[in-house]
C-alpha cells in the first residue's frame, strides 16, 4: 500500500448506494491535499454514512450513535496537527446527536462535518428521519415526517455556524469544490449532502434531486446572514446547492490564546513543578 | 479537640465565614476537619458547616459539639441536642433562645456601628477566636488573602471588637510544626490528575462534581488542560474518550445521574479500549435525589454500568491524600490497561476540607509511554494487535504514519469492522485477559485496630476516617476490633479478607446506602457473608458516632 496516497476498500453498502460517489470524491479531494492520510482523522457515528470512514485509508474513528461531533471537535482540541473531518447519517447529526449538533456549532472548532442525508434511516431500513419530507395524506409515502421537517442549515446558520453548505452525491464536480472550501475554512463547518437512498427511500430519488438541485447564482452574497436564512428555507421544486452562508470569525482556539499557540496540546510538555508550586498554594 | 457549627440560611455569608475561621484556626496550629452541609438553594432554608479542629491530624467529622454559632433560630433548634452541657451558643442578642448555654452578645450592634451589617461574621468570628483562646496574629494576613481589599480594614475591625466582646472559655496546645495542605477532597482529585499529566477534562456542571470543573476552569489554561463544559453528560465522556483517542491524558467527571447518561460510552471506552477516567462523585439517589448530600450508593451501578461485558477497574477514594494518589494512579490504571478506570467519590469528600500533609507529585507514577505503532507484513497498525497479556500497543494519530482505528463496533486486529464469530471469540478473551492481569496488582484493602480481632468492621471509601477512629475508641474498652477499608474495590481484591475472614467471629459492614452493596459484592467475589449491618442513607455522612451506637445496639441485641 502507498502510505501517501489515500484509497478505498471495500465496501458494505447497497449497490447503487449515494454514498460511493460521497466516498469516491472525498478519497479525490483528499489526495489533492498536502496533508497525508496519518494526520487526517476521519470520525464517524453509526449508520451507513458514517461506515465511511471504514473505507479510507486514514485514522479513523468509529464512535457512537449521534455522538461524532463531541469526539471529533475533542480529537482537534487535543491535537490541532490533525485534520478532522466527520461523516455521519442525518438521523446520525439531526436526530440522536441534535444536541451535540447545536452545541458544537456555537464551539466553533475547526472541524469539517459532511452529513450524508438521504432523508431516511437506512440501516435500520427505512424509518423516517428528520429530515424527511413532510407527511402528504393523500400521497401516502413509507418514511415522512407527521411532525415538521429538521432544516439543518437554517438551525446551523440561527446558531451560529460559521460555513453551511449543501451539495448533491449526484454532482461529484460541485461536491468536490464543495468540500474542499468546507476543510480550508477555518471553524466548524457544514455540508449537507443529498443522497439517494436506493433501497429505502422512494421519493427522493437520484432524479429527484437531479431535477431539483440548483447551484447558487455566482452573484449570489453568501456573507448575508438574513439572506442566507431565507435561502435556507428554500427547498422544494428548486434545492439551492452551494455555501449559503460562509463568515470568517474566531476559532475555539483563537478565542483562548492563553491555552492554544503554535504548539499543539498533546505536545505541551507536563512540568510537575508547577503542579508542586499549585499544590503549595494550598498551605 | 474541639468541634463548633455555623450555621444560617442560604445567603448569610456562613461559607465565607468558615472559610476564613479555618484559615485562621490552621494559621493559629491547628490540624482541622470541616464538612458541609448546605441545601439545594441559593437563599433561605439552613446550612451548616461543622468544624472539627485539635492537635492531631483528623480524618472524620463528630457529631457533639462544644460550640454553636448560631446565625438563627433554626440553628440552634436544630443542632442544640448535639451541644454538651458545658458547650456554648454564640449568638446575637435580638435571638429568643432561652438555654442557659446561650451566650448573647450584641453582634448586629456592632457591626451595625462599624457601617456593614455583613459583617457580623467577623464579628462572631473575633469572639470565637477569644473563646477558644487564639490570638489575632494571622487575622490580618488571612483577612488580606481572601477578602476584597476594601473589605479588609472593616472586617479587621469586626474581628478585633468580636474579641474583646467575651473572654477564654477553653484552651488548646498547638501542635503544627510543619506546613500542611488545607484543601477539599475534590481539590486533591483536580491536583492528583495534574500530576498525572492530565490535558482535557469534559463535564457538564452536577452537585457535587461541580467544584471539579470549576477546579480545571480555574487552572487549565496555566496547567495546559482544555476544560470544557459540555452540552450534557453525554457530550462530557465522549469528548474525553475523544482527546484520550487523540493521545492526552483525559478525565471527565460527574455524579450518579450524569454517570446514567455516560453509561453507553463507558461501554465503548471498554470495546474500543480507550484509556480513561471517570470520576463519580456520588450523591443520594435515585433520580435527582438529594442534590448536595452524600451516598455510597453508585457502586454496584458502576461496577456493572453499561450493556456488554469489558474490563474496568474501580476505586473508591477514601480520603483527601488518597483523592490526589488514587487520581493519579488511575490515570497510569487506564493507560497501562487502556481501559475506564472509575473514581468513587462522595459529596463527602468532595465538599470537605481538612489538614493533611503536603501532596508530592514527584510521587506519581507516571503513565507508561505509548508504544511507536509498528506497521506489520501488510504494511499496516494493528491497533487491536492480539497480544498474550490481552494489551494491544498503543498508537497516536498523526505522531508515526500508523493509521489508528478504533471502533465501538466488534473489530479485527485493525480495527475494521467484523462479524467473524472466531475475531469475536478472540477479542472478547483479549479484552477479559487484561481484567485478569489487573487482578494481580490490586491494592488489598487498609487493615485497621487489633490484629487478633474477633469483630471485623468492613466499608469502603469515604467512611475510612470514621471506621478507624470508632475502631480506636472500641479498642481502647475491648481490644477485639478491626477494619477493613477497601480502595480499590472492583475487582474486589479477596486475599486479606478471607484471611480475616477465618479468624473472626463476626463481620460488620459499615455503609452510606440502604442495601448493604459491599457485603453483596463481598458474597459474590468473596463467597463471605457478613453477619450484621450499619447502613446510613439520609444523605448525611455516617459518624464515628453512629458506628458506635450502631455497634452498641448490635451488642444489644445479642
Amino acid at each position: 500500500m502507498k502510505k501517501t496516497a489515500f484509497t478505498t476498500s471495500e465496501t458494505a453498502w447497497c449497490p447503487g448506494c449515494g454514498n460511493y460517489s460521497i466516498l469516491e470524491t472525498l478519497t479525490g479531494v483528499l489526495n489533492q491535499m498536502e496533508t497525508p492520510p496519518h494526520q487526517v482523522v476521519l470520525v464517524g457515528g453509526i449508520g451507513q454514512a458514517a461506515k465511511a470512514n471504514q473505507y479510507i485509508s486514514a485514522n479513523g474513528f468509529s464512535g457512537l450513535h449521534g455522538r461524532s461531533l463531541p469526539a471529533a471537535v475533542a480529537i482537534k482540541i487535543a491535537n490541532d496537527d490533525l485534520t478532522v473531518i466527520v461523516n455521519t447519517g442525518d438521523g446520525d447529526s439531526y436526530g440522536e446527536g441534535g444536541n451535540h449538533f447545536l452545541h458544537n456549532i456555537r464551539r466553533n472548532v475547526d472541524i469539517t462535518h459532511f452529513v450524508h442525508d438521504n432523508q431516511i434511516y437506512g440501516l435500520t431500513k427505512g424509518q423516517p428521519s428528520p429530515t424527511s419530507d413532510p407527511c402528504d395524506l393523500s400521497h401516502k409515502i413509507n418514511a415522512c415526517n407527521m411532525g415538521a421537517t429538521f432544516n439543518p442549515l437554517l438551525i446551523a446558520i440561527a446558531v451560529g455556524a460559521t460555513f453551511v453548505a449543501r451539495s448533491f452525491s449526484g454532482d461529484k464536480e460541485h461536491l468536490a469544490e464543495i468540500m474542499q472550501a468546507a476543510i480550508k475554512h477555518p471553524g466548524y463547518a457544514l455540508v449537507d449532502i443529498l443522497q439517494p437512498c436506493v433501497s429505502f427511500n422512494k421519493k427522493n430519488t437520484f432524479a429527484y434531486y437531479k431535477q431539483r438541485v440548483k447551484p447558487l447564482d455566482p452573484t449570489y452574497d453568501a456573507t448575508n446572514k438574513l439572506a442566507a436564512m431565507e435561502k435556507a428555507m428554500e427547498f422544494g421544486d428548486t434545492i439551492p446547492i452551494g455555501i449559503l452562508y460562509q463568515e470568517q470569525a474566531l476559532t475555539y482556539k483563537e478565542k483562548r490564546p492563553e491555552l492554544f499557540d503554535a504548539v499543539p496540546l498533546i505536545d505541551k510538555l507536563v512540568n510537575l513543578e508547577d503542579v508542586q508550586a499549585l499544590i503549595h498554594r494550598y498551605i | 479537640m474541639y468541634n463548633i457549627l455555623l450555621g444560617g440560611a442560604a445567603g448569610d455569608g456562613i461559607e465565607t465565614m468558615s472559610a476564613l475561621l479555618e484559615k485562621m484556626l490552621k494559621q493559629s496550629g491547628c490540624h482541622l476537619f470541616t464538612i458541609r452541609d448546605f441545601m439545594s438553594r441559593v437563599r433561605g432554608g439552613h446550612n451548616f458547616t461543622q468544624i472539627r479542629f485539635g492537635n492531631t491530624l483528623l480524618h472524620a467529622h463528630r457529631d457533639s459539639l462544644d460550640g454553636i454559632f448560631a446565625i438563627d433560630e433554626t440553628t440552634y433548634r436544630e443542632h442544640q441536642s448535639q451541644l454538651s452541657d458545658d458547650g456554648f451558643i454564640l449568638c446575637d442578642e435580638s435571638l429568643s433562645i432561652d438555654d442557659h448555654r446561650a451566650l448573647k452578645l450584641p453582634l448586629k450592634a456592632v457591626a451595625k456601628e462599624l457601617g456593614n451589617p455583613k459583617v457580623i461574621s467577623s464579628v462572631a468570628i473575633g469572639a470565637l477566636l477569644k473563646i477558644f483562646d487564639f490570638s489575632l496574629e494571622y487575622a490580618a494576613d488571612t483577612l488580606k488573602n481572601n477578602l476584597r481589599a476594601d473589605l479588609v480594614e472593616i472586617n479587621l475591625s469586626a474581628l478585633h471588637r468580636g474579641f474583646d466582646l467575651t473572654k477564654p472559655r477553653f484552651g488548646l496546645k498547638s501542635a503544627l510544626t510543619s506546613d500542611y495542605l488545607l484543601l477539599s477532597g475534590n481539590t486533591a482529585i483536580g491536583l492528583g490528575a495534574l500530576a498525572a499529566g492530565i490535558k482535557f477534562y469534559s463535564a457538564y456542571p452536577m452537585s457535587p462534581s461541580t467544584t471539579l470543573l470549576d477546579f480545571f476552569s480555574t487552572h487549565g489554561d496555566k496547567m495546559n488542560v482544555a476544560a470544557e463544559q459540555a452540552e450534557d453528560e453525554i457530550a462530557a465522556i465522549n469528548m474525553a474518550i475523544g482527546a484520550s483517542y487523540a493521545g492526552v491524558p483525559a478525565m471527565t467527571g460527574t455524579s450518579g445521574g450524569g454517570f446514567s447518561l455516560m453509561v453507553e460510552a463507558l461501554g465503548f471506552t471498554g470495546i474500543a479500549e480507550i484509556p480513561l477516567v471517570v470520576v463519580d462523585v456520588q450523591r443520594p439517589g435515585p433520580a435527582t435525589g438529594f442534590p448536595t448530600r452524600t451516598e455510597q450508593s453508585d457502586l454496584k451501578f458502576v461496577i456493572s454500568a453499561s450493556q456488554g461485558e469489558f474490563p474496568r477497574m474501580v476505586i473508591a477514594v477514601k480520603d483527601h491524600t488518597d483523592c490526589f494518589y488514587q487520581t493519579a494512579r488511575s490515570f497510569a490504571l487506564a493507560n497501562k490497561y487502556q481501559i475506564p478506570v472509575i473514581l468513587l467519590s462522595d459529596q463527602y469528600l468532595a465538599d470537605s476540607t481538612t489538614t493533611i500533609p503536603i501532596l508530592d507529585a514527584s510521587k506519581i507514577i507516571s503513565a507508561p509511554t505509548t508504544a511507536a505503532g509498528d506497521l506489520d507484513e501488510n504494511d499496516r497498525y494493528r491497533r487491536y494487535a492480539l497480544t498474550k497479556s490481552g494489551i494491544s500497543p498503543l498508537a497516536i494519530p498523526g505522531k508515526t504514519e500508523a493509521l489508528v482505528r478504533i471502533d465501538s463496533d466488534e473489530h479485527d486486529e485493525y480495527g475494521q469492522i467484523t462479524e467473524s464469530a472466531d475475531i469475536r471469540n478472540k477479542m472478547v478473551e483479549k479484552r477479559m485477559a487484561k481484567l485478569e492481569l489487573l487482578k494481580e496488582e490490586l491494592i488489598e484493602p487498609e487493615f485497621w485496630g487489633a490484629h487478633q480481632c474477633q469483630s471485623l468492621l468492613v466499608g469502603f471509601g469515604s467512611t475510612s476516617g470514621a471506621i478507624k477512629e470508632a475502631v480506636d475508641l472500641l479498642n481502647a474498652k475491648e481490644n477485639h476490633y478491626g477494619a477493613l477499608i477497601f480502595g480499590d474495590i472492583y475487582p474486589l481484591p479477596t486475599k486479606r479478607l478471607k484471611h480475616f475472614a477465618s479468624q473472626v467471629v463476626e463481620i460488620i459492614n459499615i455503609e452510606q446506602n440502604a442495601t448493604g452493596q459491599l457485603a453483596s459484592l463481598i458474597r459474590e467475589e468473596a463467597l463471605l457473608c457478613c453477619n450484621h449491618s450499619i447502613l446510613k442513607y439520609d444523605g448525611r455522612q455516617l459518624s464515628v458516632d453512629d458506628i458506635l451506637t450502631g455497634i452498641k445496639n448490635l451488642k444489644g441485641g445479642f
